[in-house]
């Protein structure tokens, strides 16, 4: 289980991103967050992964404090990150990077597997460096590979479906539902309606602060009929 | 094969790394050692002899039409005090595939320089298709110069291709590598370098092709990584006077006080030449050291990663 407590983080440029954030994410849920632009999704993943400096509060993955542990130090401990924008690579291959990402070589049997919950053809894509010379599209599912590739407790998707075609989104949804049923962990960052449906629990961020948690059933409906998340947050008046 | 062979032991080490000598090679072959020959063998297909300008170095003739074979030439410096150079002509038949493994090896740890020149030609003849793979290393240490200074004259004829792949595999303290290429209609040239330089080393690589004939094609790579005091210099000139294809690219990855300079250049002669040059450099993006650090490798073991894919 993740245990967020009172994760607050700011810079000095711009008022508080995040906002005395507490959060309970129990294993095997898929739970969606999501919200306005602006309004500290991103940032929440990123604290959880330790991919920004100077973050307060506490973090805790199955009982174990990791708020003081780099970046390195929380992949062991069980996190694992999905880029919304993947970097590339020159001269590191498809292959290469599921093997750094599971640890250990992996068989053509486990490569086709994760290839193909991306949708993407084995044989094509294994022996091609992840470089510019593939679509957003193609680096996003490699991406989400790395993912899968190392099973973790938790499982951080920002923006998954960003850049990916519909017929790799459908597939990517199965992959999700299918995860969900493990005993892993699943955070996924998502204004996708079709990403929403299949959550367990949906998190509203807005202004950084958590707007609303609860069961998809009781948060959906109320999203979708726009009473949640707006554009200007609660409290705050539209002045124009 | 070896039984006949006489070599030095740094000899079989050097060419186990730079030719994947492993006791024996086959097809035809001349091991140079100390500008010395230490064994050659001609096939029926392709015959190896002394150069006939009574040069140091050697011939070699690929018969026409000759298909899947292989010629090993390397050289190997093992100690001081040796200024090796040695010229060898390639003659490829028309329509012959073949590769060459032409690797260089310089050891010395006596303190006094080791070095050694090759000075190649290739006239490679209609629709041959040649892959010339090449590595160099210098070994023994800080304790005496060790230097590799190749010059590459390659004449491509109607149809030809040649692809060659050099790569530096560290160890070198001065290298200056001159490839010059002429293309006839329809030629491809395809290069791959890769080059890795640490310490108080110098490289400087210097392109100059010719794009003659209709629809030739050139195709340079170059990726580099410079470390610690080392300076590197590459330089292309890539000259279209027909209708042609030509790109330059140079990729160095910076790291230390190390110095790249990189001056690609591009003559269009033809209004159907197309030419592209990219240049590349600096130090290793923090965003790809962080995707692999989510991945579980420490800051150390990221770099390696990407250095090695880099210059794989």
């Amino acid at each position: 289980m993740l245990e967020l407590q009172n994760i607050s983080w700011s810079l000095p440029e711009r008022s508080d991103i995040l906002r005395d954030v507490n959060l309970k994410l129990e294993d095997g849920k898929l739970t969606v967050v999501t919200g306005p632009n602006g309004g500290g999704k991103t940032s929440l993943a990123k604290a959880i992964a330790g991919l920004i400096p100077s973050v307060t509060g506490r973090i805790l993955l199955d009982g174990e404090d990791i708020s003081d542990y780099n970046v390195t130090q929380r992949a062991h401990a069980g996190v694992s990150f999905g880029f919304q924008q993947p970097v590339r690579f020159k001269g590191i291959t498809v292959r290469m990077m599921l093997d750094i990402a599971a640890g250990r070589e992996l068989n053509m049997d486990e490569l086709c597997d994760l290839l193909g919950k991306v949708g993407l053809c084995t044989v094509d894509y294994i022996d091609r460096d992840v470089d510019g010379s593939l679509s957003g599209g193609e680096i996003k599912r490699v991406e989400i590979a790395t993912v899968l590739a190392r099973g973790t407790k938790l499982s951080i998707f920002d923006e998954p479906e960003a850049g990916i075609d519909i017929w790799s989104f459908n597939g990517l949804v199965d992959v999700f539902e299918k995860l969900k049923n493990g005993d892993q962990s699943l955070l996924v960052i998502s204004h996708q309606e079709r990403i929403l449906n299949i959550a367990d629990d949906i998190v509203v961020i807005a202004d950084g602060r958590i707007r609303e948690h609860g069961p998809k059933d009781s948060v959906l409906p109320r999203l979708l009929e726009g009473e949640i998340a707006g554009h200007c947050p609660v409290g705050r008046l539209a002045t124009a | 094969m070896s039984e006949l062979l006489k070599l030095k032991d740094i000899t079989q080490d050097l060419l186990q790394t730079v030719a994947g000598f492993d006791g024996e090679f086959k097809g035809a072959f001349n091991i140079r050692e100390d500008s010395g020959c230490a064994g050659r063998r001609s096939t029926e297909n392709i015959e190896i002899r002394p150069h006939r300008e009574g040069l140091p170095g050697l011939e070699i003739h690929v018969k026409p039409g000759t298909r899947g074979e292989k010629v090993f030439i390397p050289a190997i410096v093992t100690h001081g005090s040796i200024n090796d150079l040695t010229y060898n002509d390639f003659y490829i038949g028309e329509n012959a595939v073949v590769d060459i493994i032409a690797g260089c090896g310089v050891h010395t740890d006596d303190g006094h320089e080791a070095a050694h020149n090759g000075i190649h030609r290739f006239f490679i003849g209609k629709g041959a298709k040649v892959s010339y793979d090449e590595k160099h290393i210098g070994t023994g240490g800080s304790n005496g110069q060790k230097r590799i200074d190749p010059i590459s004259d390659i004449y491509l004829e109607e149809g030809a291709s040649l692809t060659m792949d050099t790569v530096q595999l560290g160890g070198v303290d001065r290298t200056d590598r001159k490839t010059k290429a002429v293309l006839k209609a329809g030629a491809k040239l395809l290069v791959q370098e890769r080059l890795m330089t640490d310490g108080e080393e110098f490289a400087k690589t210097d392109f100059h092709v010719v794009l003659e004939g209709e629809d030739s094609a050139v195709d340079i790579v170059s990726r580099s990584v410079a470390r610690g005091n080392s300076r590197q210099e590459y330089y292309s000139r890539i000259i279209g006077q027909a209708r042609s294809t030509g790109h330059s690219e140079c990729d160095a990855i910076l790291a230390d006080g190390a110095v790249v300079i990189a001056q690609p250049s591009l003559d269009a002669l033809s209004p159907d030449a197309s030419l592209i040059h990219e240049a590349a450099i600096g130090k290793i993006a923090g965003e790809q050291i962080t995707k692999l650090r989510t991945l579980g490798l420490t800051e150390e073991e990221a770099e390696r990663k990407i250095i090695d894919g880099f210059l794989r």
